[in-house]
């Protein structure tokens, strides 16, 4: 009996399962064809062969997905060998012709190699996309040090500020704000305020008249009185009021036919000359600064009785004397006083049961020796470059 | 008031305080110290000099070559001054001197003859020219020939003295003199001062027998006296006067006006020496002038009085204006021997009634209009006639012609020092008031508590319970106050909802990037009329006009901010910032009247103006400048903020441009407009294209709505839309935005135009609108065949309403 050809078989076993007969497990041996009963079979170790082709695919997987270049060529492996019809799915549809012992053990290894290869695409993937990234980052890089696009923002009057900035400090104390009109009556804007028609200190303030009895108020008083007028004569007022003033002088560095003022009063039973001075001590204080330190020195208003102006220490030179403050280590801030009994009575209060103080000041006057700003026209010129340096918080 | 520190030792020693010191707590006490400073800036090395010879310079025709012996020798000294002469005493600068202005003097040559040192004017010892006596005014200041050849001239010419400048509140008058500074010195050094008592000899001759005193009005004219004086030689006052005079500004004269000069300055009360020959009468008489009748005044000014005004007569004529300027007629010359010196008290409103009517404000006038004090007007006269008496040889006639019905008496003040205490916050004993009271030489009855003060005539400014407040606390110290703050009921302090309003649309504006400015309510007629809103037209018959303006520029008050805000970029743009968005939060004055009567109506509004780049970004080649549309989104920001809903409307407006103006209108109300300046007018400003708005913010302020609760987030899907429409180029976008809005109620939520387009591919005439759609139900998803239906029925209404065909 002749040997047949084998060969052809033999080069074609790769693909093709010839035979069912499961030999055991390392019987190497065993595999070879043999003969017998004029029959033909070809043991072939299936087990063995399902397995090393597993082997190879996932080599051959593997060695692909470390030569992608990019994600394209991974989706190309993810499909050809990961993919419903790719060679792992087809190893795994020949299974059934595998005993029972065996299909688990190719099974699992099966899905190990997919599950390899799996990740091996992912990470690749990863670093790829991380590779294409930094490309992208890279390519997107910027010069940081080119201009922002600017954002359009204006930004308060320096006067509004300081008047703001004053406002708020009073409502802390638990000030209102009142407002009155510019265009005031006589007796409002003098009369009202001790200033009867032909009294010397007319003179201290040359009014701009409309007519006899309206002109444009030369201060924020009448407004005080005004607003204790409408209390009756019996209830406390606590009031501060800015706005703009009018007085006939000629406009040069420290004079303007309009300026502003903000004057505070505070009207009730027991008010005292020391609340006064505590009151502008806590004002001087978070206007100026806790080091500064104030003085009331006499001085004379008609509406006031004692009238006083208080100056605070001079900042420039902490009061040892200098230009700013001509030497004397103070620096005049405002007029006050305890309101006169005129003023009082006038406005319908009693001055031997009510008594009350009151304070003004020009924020001009605040701003120039605040900021050191040296002409009272710039507040009202509004050159860009004048109200932008005081934009800031 | 200049107090002369050399002057004031004469009553009051102080010379244990250093200048500064003193001046320190004068301020603190009751009157500001405005300066200290020398008489005159720093000299060395100037002495008395005699011209021992004088003779022409041998080549200059001008220049005199002296000699001058300055007590340590004979210098030559070469000299330019018309009056040298030989025999003077002259202040000689020697080598090595020191002038003002650090003018050193050296030894030098003058047309080849030696010069060792100078002979100085006053002005060149620093003085200054108009207290120069007028005979040194253009020469060498000559000596009287009592002083010491090679004494220091600067100590004989007082030049070194200080003067202490005082800032004089109204009130205190009696600080005017020298008597008045030596009381509140004392009171606050608490040293003793006294006024001295003036001693005159007198004549057997009685004053009132040689004149008769006679007013017509006691009102005006409560004391007139008449002191008359003889023998008197008119001449130079003595040096240590008219030192004083320099020293306190004035300029000395001759004896007699220096004399009533320096009593002035002295007691305080104004003198005036009449000329008794040139009087021409015995009879002084003072009344009220006739209308027109006239006056020719030492100034040689004829001057038209009116009854405002006293005149002191002789019965016929004026020779005074009562307290303001004596007559040219009678006025003291070289060769008066007889004085009529008057001293009185004039009413102070006549007073400043007539120095205001002449514009003669002087040394006198301000005292009178303040008020003299009563008990010293008569002491004046004595103490000039002491004077006249010592420096001018007169021979004084016994006592003085006079009208009298001067009120004297001291005014009494009734204070208790609890009720000082409460009023002060202090606790100052009654044995502490008694000694202020002392040291204010304020005389005083006292029962425990209670006070009666009498207030002496000099301190007319004490009348009632609060001056003596003021005076105990000046003199206990305001630095002795504690710091206290109010007992009473507090209050919550805050803004009101107008104030927080307009402090929230400053904000606003300077958000979305408009700078603040205040400009002048004040302007020219001109500009008061311009760019004025239609609504304030309506409600302002002319802006409102000051009786007297200063200026033209400044003379009505504004019915609009624009004018004032365009004037400010003009003026940036004529500094080369071509980039300005303003905006102000002011009012405007708005009166119904033709004359006005009442306050007018200030109308809160809020303007602004732009122009140039609105936002650029160059390196990214990104650049937007002020437009019509920038405007308005601002304008749009606000009342979106305000929660108002207004319209724009396309209007014309005075110095708009014509096709590029809208009105706001609220329900049909104006309440304000924005556009561009009209062209002319930018050109007249030398403005480029410039945007304004000028909206009414009290009108705002009063339609703003709260919204009191928010609208939940639609929690389900909107639809969005886009619809194109082609309809005539002058239909208005926001008509048929309107138009979808009506028609698609209540899906349509939001309708917006993202596209304008003309030209190519569309009909002339024609323009192409884009709009997208949002389409909202809040209840429910909606379906699509709503929003079909809902975007049918718009496309129909955009039809019939505008002409607007879909855009194929």
């Amino acid at each position: 009996m002749s040997v047949p050809d084998f060969s052809p078989l033999s080069n074609d076993l790769s693909g093709h399962i010839v035979s069912t007969r499961v030999v055991p497990r390392n019987d190497y041996s065993s595999l070879v064809p043999f003969y017998g009963d004029g029959a033909f079979f070809i043991f072939i170790k299936e087990e063995r062969t399902m397995k090393e082709r597993l082997q190879e695919l996932k080599a051959e997987a593997l060695t692909k997905v470390e030569q992608a270049e990019e994600i394209q060529d991974l989706k190309d492996v993810r499909v050809e060998y990961l993919g419903k019809k790719g060679p792992i799915t087809e190893v795994l549809r020949g299974m059934g012709k595998l005993s029972k012992e065996e299909r688990p053990v190719i099974g699992q290894l099966a899905n190990d190699v997919r599950e390899e290869i799996a990740q091996a695409i992912e990470k690749k993937q990863s670093g790829l996309e991380e590779a294409a990234l930094e490309e992208q980052l890279e390519a997107e890089s910027i010069d940081v040090t080119l201009p922002g696009r600017p954002v359009q923002v204006g930004g308060p009057h320096l006067l509004t500020s300081i008047v703001e900035e004053i406002e708020n400090l009073f409502i802390g104390m638990g000030f209102e704000i009142k407002e009155g009109p510019e265009v005031e009556t006589d007796y409002y804007n003098f009369e009202a305020l001790n200033l009867p028609k032909g009294h010397p200190a007319r003179d201290m303030q040359d009014s701009f008249y409309i007519t006899e009895e309206l002109l444009l108020r030369t201060h924020t008083s009448p407004v005080q009185a005004r607003t204790m007028g409408m209390k009756n004569g019996n209830e406390p007022v606590k009031m501060i009021c800015p706005g703009k003033v009018y007085r006939r002088d000629t406009d040069d560095a420290t004079h303007s036919h309009q300026f502003t003022q903000i004057e505070g009063l505070l009207v009730d039973k027991h008010v005292r000359m020391s609340d006064l001075k505590g009151v502008l001590n806590t004002f001087a204080k978070q206007m100026f600064g806790e080091e500064r330190e104030i003085r009331l020195r006499p001085s004379f208003f008609p509406f006031t009785e004692p009238s006083v102006e208080m100056d605070i220490s001079c900042k420039v030179c902490g009061g040892e004397g200098c230009s700013v403050c001509k030497g004397t280590g103070w620096i005049e801030i405002l007029g006050a006083g305890m309101v006169h009994p005129n003023v009082l009575e006038m406005a319908g209060y009693d001055p031997k049961e009510y008594s009350g103080f009151a304070f003004g000041m020009g924020p001009e006057r605040i701003a120039m020796l605040k900021y050191g700003v040296d002409d009272i026209r710039n507040f009202y010129i509004n050159d860009q470059r004048f109200l932008k340096q005081y934009h800031k918080a | 008031m200049l107090v002369s520190l050399n002057w004031l030792n004469d009553y009051i020693d102080v010379s244990d305080y250093k200048p500064e010191d003193l001046a320190e707590i004068i301020t603190k006490t009751g009157i500001e110290v405005e300066s200290v400073e020398p008489v005159a800036e720093a000299v060395t090395g100037v002495v008395v000099g005699h011209v021992v010879s004088c003779e022409q310079h041998p080549n200059a025709d001008k220049l005199s070559l002296c000699q001058v012996d300055v007590g340590e020798g004979i210098l030559q000294i070469i000299c330019g001054a018309p009056n040298i002469a030989q025999g003077q005493k002259v202040a000689v600068a020697t080598p090595g001197a020191v002038l003002p202005g650090n003018f050193k003097i050296k030894k030098t040559k003058l047309r080849g003859e030696v010069s060792n040192g100078m002979i100085c004017s006053l002005q060149e010892l620093g003085v200054d020219e108009k207290e120069v006596p007028k005979e040194y005014q253009d020469g060498i200041y000559v000596f009287p020939e009592d002083v010491n050849t090679g004494d220091d001239a600067i100590s004989v010419l007082n030049l070194n003295d200080i003067i202490i400048e005082l800032g004089l509140t109204p009130n205190r008058a009696d600080c005017l003199s020298m008597a008045g500074v030596a009381y509140e010195v004392a009171a606050a050094l608490d040293r003793d001062y006294q006024l001295a008592e003036e001693r005159v000899e007198r004549s057997n001759e009685d004053a009132s027998e040689v004149v008769e005193v006679l007013v017509d009005d006691p009102q005006a004219n409560p004391y007139y006296g008449a002191f008359i004086l003889r023998d008197v030689t008119v001449g130079k006052s003595p040096l240590w006067m008219q030192n004083r005079l320099t020293a306190a500004g004035v300029r000395p004269i001759n004896n007699v006006v220096d004399i009533t000069n320096y009593v002035l300055l002295e007691y305080g009360q104004p003198l005036h020496a009449f000329d008794y020959d040139r009087f021409g009468s015995n009879k002084v008489v003072t009344r009220r002038a006739k209308d027109g009748e006239k006056i020719k005044t030492l100034d040689d000014q004829e001057r038209t009085l009116t009854p405002d005004h006293l005149v002191i007569t002789n019965g016929e004529s004026a020779h005074a204006i009562a307290g303001v300027m004596g007559g040219a007629d009678s006025e003291v010359q070289e060769d008066t021997t007889t004085i009529l010196l008057e001293a009185a008290y004039f009413n102070p409103a006549n007073v400043r009634q007539a120095a205001k009517d002449h514009g003669l404000r002087s040394e006198a006038s301000t005292r009178f209009e303040k008020g003299v004090d009563p008990n010293r007007v008569e002491r004046a006269g004595v103490r000039a006639c002491e004077l006249l008496q010592k420096y001018a040889g007169a021979t004084v006639l016994e006592g003085v012609a006079k009208f009298d019905q001067l009120d004297r008496t001291e005014k009494a003040v009734e204070m208790n020092s609890n009720r000082i205490n409460d009023r002060l916050g202090t606790t100052i004993s009654n044995e502490e008031i008694q000694q202020i009271l002392e040291r204010l030489q304020f005389h005083y009855d006292h029962n425990d508590d209670d006070f009666t003060v009498y207030a002496p005539t000099r301190r007319g400014d004490v009348e009632r319970f609060e001056d003596m407040l003021e005076e105990v606390a000046r003199i206990y110290g305001y630095d002795n106050l504690p710091f206290t703050l109010p007992s009473g009921a507090s209050q919550a302090g805050g803004l009101s909802l107008e104030q927080e309003l307009k402090r929230g649309m400053k904000s606003y504006f300077e958000g979305v990037g408009l700078d603040e400015t205040i400009t002048y309510s004040l302007t020219s007629e001109q500009q008061a009329e311009m760019l004025v809103s239609e609504e304030v037209k309506q409600n302002a018959k002319s802006p409102v006009k000051l009786a007297m303006p200063m200026s033209e520029d400044h003379s009505h008050l504004r019915l609009s901010i624009l004018p004032e805000l365009l004037q400010s970029i003009s003026y940036n743009i004529a500094r080369k910032q071509h980039n300005v968005a303003y905006y102000e939060v002011g009012t405007v004055f708005l009166s119904e009247e033709e004359k006005v009567t009442k306050q007018p109506h200030e109308m809160l509004r809020a303007a602004g103006a732009l122009t140039g780049e609105w936002m650029s970004h160059p390196w990214q080649q990104e650049k937007k400048e002020a437009d019509f549309f920038v405007v308005k989104g601002i304008v749009e920001g606000l009342v979106q903020w305000l929660n108002i809903d207004v319209e724009f409307v396309k209007a014309k407006v005075d110095g708009m441009h014509p096709g590029r103006t809208a009105l706001i209108k609220r329900n049909n109300e104006n309440i304000g407009f924005l556009g561009q300046v009209h062209p002319k007018l930018q050109k007249e400003w030398g403005l480029k294209d410039t945007y304004v708005f000028d909206i009414n913010a009290e009108k705002l302020i009063e339609l703003y709505q709260k919204e009191e609760a928010f609208e939940t987030i639609p929690r389900f899907p909107s639809v969005n839309r886009d619809i194109a429409l082609v309809v005539d180029e002058e239909v208005p976008a926001g008509h048929i935005e309107s138009t979808i809005y009506e028609a698609g109620a209540p899906l349509v939520k939001q309708v917006r135009v993202f596209d304008v387009y003309q030209g190519e591919h569309l009909q002339e005439g024609k323009k192409s609108l884009a709009y997208r759609l949002l389409y909202l139900d809040p209840e429910r998803t909606l379906k699509d065949e709503e929003v079909e239906a809902a975007h049918e029925q718009i496309l129909n209404a955009v039809k019939e309403t505008h002409n607007a065909e879909l855009r194929g």
